[in-house]
């Protein structure tokens, strides 16, 4: 199993995960995922990679640090985004009834590993 | 941004709302300008038609030779602005699309969004095609016309 692989494997164990992947947010691809059927894997990755970029642009212009975790919540789940090293991302689509706490610790940590 | 017919306009209009993307044309496999957004100059327009469905005939043909199926989309990544070029079938036969994006989308957005377009060209074309006769006499002023449309002059 690749490094990739596994770092998605461990954050799709996490109760209430519907899938998790690992993003591109220069130019907005896939570069690995894990994802439950009906989740379209490359706009997850497009759309989050564009709103990271415009998140770190938004504080860079604000004179803040970059956004190291984003927690977009919508009615029946979350979307969740750890940006890590080299322009990458790592996403996971949530249900209402993830360990949203534990979910943000492991994907801080897996995060920080990637590239 | 300018179509030589309508219901071209709002599946365009949309992908240029959402991808942020600079430049577009959208042509017959053949060259023939069908909408365009950004072009300032009716040469470039013409130029950049007949060089995009020249790539996308020699991709097809190296498909081909490779014994591979059609490539799906060629991109030129470049540092200030990227290229995007894409042949998609519509109802009304084959249609390639061109697209100049720069360091404010990505190219996973402009795909993304391409093939949301393709979708709604494809919902929306006519089924019904007036018969277009290509006579040669035409050629000149259906030309002229057509430039016409694409720059509103």
């Amino acid at each position: 199993m690749s490094p990739a692989q596994a770092t998605l494997d461990r954050i799709t164990r996490i109760p209430g995960v519907r899938g998790a992947l690992i993003a591109s947010t220069g130019d907005g691809l896939v570069v690995a995922e894990q994802l439950m059927d009906g989740i379209d894997g490359r706009a997850a990755a497009a759309l989050t990679g564009s709103l990271v970029a415009r998140l770190a642009r938004t504080a860079d212009g604000a004179g803040v640090r970059s956004p190291v975790f984003i927690h977009l919540r919508g009615e029946q789940g979350s979307i969740l985004a750890a940006p890590g090293p080299d322009e990458l991302v790592l996403v996971a689509v949530v249900g209402p009834e993830a360990n949203l706490g534990l979910a943000r610790l492991e994907m801080l940590d897996a995060a920080g590993r990637l590239g | 941004m300018r179509a030589l017919e309508p219901w071209v306009e709002a599946p365009l209009q949309s992908f240029l709302a959402e991808s942020s993307a600079r430049l577009t044309l959208l042509m017959t496999t053949s060259g023939q300008v069908v909408a365009q957004h950004g072009f300032g100059r009716s040469l470039d327009v013409m130029t950049a038609a007949a060089l995009g469905a020249g790539i996308v005939a020699s991709t097809e043909e190296l498909a081909r030779l490779m014994g591979t199926s059609r490539f799906g989309a060629l991109v030129h990544h470049g540092t200030g602005q990227s290229c995007l070029l894409s042949a998609f079938g519509t109802p009304r036969g084959r249609w390639i699309g061109l697209v100049v994006f720069g360091r404010e989308t990505s190219v996973g957005i402009v795909q993304l969004f391409f093939d949301q377009m393709v979708q709604q060209l494809a919902d929306a074309a006519p089924r019904e095609q007036p018969a277009v006769p290509a006579l040669a006499e035409n050629f000149e002023h259906e030309l002229d016309a057509s430039l016409r449309a694409l720059f509103g002059r």
